[in-house]
């Protein structure tokens, strides 16, 4: 096993030196690609020196309500659907082709209802991410064996003790699933919003530096978004796999 | 009541809630049905929209095949070694979570406008669930079914043929389900950004003006395209996955 995170590392770190030798090189141009080691330093410039922090916590700030919204809103929708099989019944192909849909179409919409600040970009990022959110929770609900129901009757619990204690376990492995995709999904939704039609964030950043063909700028703030959301997604594979160790699944 | 008529009553409801909704927001924020039913209707009337709908046909067919038939390829080549798989899946999983939308620069950069970067942004949508799926779908085949393969001295093509591709098929099915709903999306957005024609562009345009209606028709369009499409796609996927199911009982 940790040969393995070896050799991944090791490839990581080979195809980063490959391009690095071709933008220094010019087969890639520095017009179109700045090397990496460049990357990190405008990173690095970006962040002590431009107001690339404050930009990320704005970003990251709109993502975490999303990511908020999508969990709390995903799980409820997700609770009341499995009780109603015949709403749930009609809406699935809903839920199955939402992800084709180009949520960042409604943005008039939503302007009209939120004003023009930071809860439309909220609102998209919620919309993005609550879909796979109530997925995995119909999923949990679906998979808790009768038989632990059971027992609860048996033992006479109280429905709350029962949802409690047995239903919310049971269910657990797919609803952190569930959180694992909301947290991706809704970090894609705010900072798609935000490079689509946004008057702040890191979004808005990388788009005036593309606009200015300030290549430095756009591939600093690109480098550390694209960093940021790697770490956060990294991180909660790790717990995942943690947990899934802890509750004896695979 | 029948539960055949459900999918008809959700239809109901929701337009009732569409309307409602409009009548809420006032006609900045959202057309009202009947408002869009008339724009829509005079847009097919004119041949720029015929125009618009060709060329992101033409793009998202391309975007499909390639994400398929490379996601596929890749996917079998990485599924049927567990040490390639161990190597490349965190790698592939971790680059399915990066919001695509950040590397619009870059394909602008490298494609230039127009078709290249529509499709290769369609592509960079719809390529990882494919190839994620595939590997996932090749991992789960049983050990003794390789075997036996192996017994009988198949060729690698009569292995992929007669074992692999059958056994794998229903998880297979769902990456290139949820691999040409993004590819949709991933057109779309090309579109938003780098070009002069397509449904993405028309929308763009629609929004700069503030155009509710049209921006409403085009929506409601392509969600209604995007459900039926999902709905046709999971109606196969069921009963792939049924046939599986009942194929390891026999």
């Amino acid at each position: 096993m940790k040969h393995i995170a070896l050799f991944r590392l090791l490839l990581v770190a080979g195809a980063i030196l490959v391009l690095e030798a071709l933008c220094r090189t010019n087969i890639i141009s520095n017009f179109t690609m700045i090397p990496p080691s460049a990357m990190v330093l405008a990173a690095w410039q970006q962040l002590s020196q431009g107001d690339a922090l404050s930009e990320l916590g704005y970003t990251m700030t709109n993502a975490v309500c999303a990511i908020i919204i999508s969990v709390i809103g995903g799980f409820a929708a997700g609770t009341v659907l499995h009780a109603l099989p015949r709403v749930r019944h009609a809406v699935t192909p809903l839920l199955a082709s939402w992800y084709a849909i180009p949520t960042f179409v409604f943005y008039p919409l939503l302007v009209v209802l939120f004003g023009l600040n930071r809860g439309p970009m909220i609102a998209l990022g919620a919309l993005f991410g609550i879909v796979a959110m109530v997925v995995s929770t119909l999923d949990g609900l679906d998979r808790i064996s009768r038989a632990v129901v059971k027992t609860g009757l048996v033992l006479r619990m109280h429905p709350l003790q029962t949802a409690l204690l047995i239903k919310l376990p049971a269910a657990a492995p797919h609803l952190f699933t569930g959180v694992k995709l909301a947290v991706a999904y809704s970090l894609i939704g705010v900072i798609a919003a935000e490079f689509i039609l946004a008057t702040a964030g890191i979004g808005r950043g990388i788009s005036l530096a593309f606009n200015d063909l300030d290549n430095n700028t756009m591939y600093g703030l690109l480098l550390l978004l694209v960093a940021v959301v790697v770490l956060i997604n990294v991180v909660i594979r790790f717990c995942e796999s943690k947990l899934y160790a802890r509750w004896g699944l695979k | 009541m029948s539960r055949r008529y459900d999918p008809y009553v959700l239809v109901v409801v929701m337009l009732l809630a569409w309307q409602g909704l409009a009548m809420l927001v006032g006609p900045d924020g959202l057309a009202s049905p009947r408002v869009t039913a008339q724009t829509l209707a005079g847009m097919f009337g004119t041949e720029t929209f015929w125009h618009n709908l060709a060329a992101t046909g033409e793009a998202f067919c391309l975007a499909v095949v390639i994400s398929l038939s490379g996601g596929l390829l890749l996917g079998l080549f990485i599924g049927l070694n567990k040490f390639v798989t161990d190597l490349l899946d965190p790698i592939l999983n971790v680059l399915y979570a990066v919001p695509k939308i950040t590397l619009y620069p870059v394909v602008l950069l490298v494609c230039g406008l127009g078709m290249s970067a529509k499709v290769t942004f369609g592509v960079l949508h719809g390529f990882f669930p494919v190839t994620l799926l595939t590997i996932s779908g090749v991992r789960s085949i049983r050990p003794v079914h390789l075997k036996t393969a192996r017994a009988l001295r198949l060729s690698t093509l009569q292995t992929m043929r007669r074992i692999v591709l059958p056994a794998a098929l229903p998880e297979i099915f769902t990456g290139c389900r949820l691999g040409i709903a993004l590819a949709l999306l991933g057109t779309l957005v090309g579109e938003f950004f780098s070009s002069d024609r397509g449904i993405g562009y028309a929308l763009t345009q629609y929004v700069s003006r503030n155009d509710v209606p049209s921006i409403t028709a085009l929506t409601v369009l392509l969600f209604t395209i995007a459900s039926l499409g999902g709905l046709g796609l999971l109606a196969l996927d069921r009963r792939l996955h049924h046939h599986s199911k009942t194929g390891d009982v026999s």
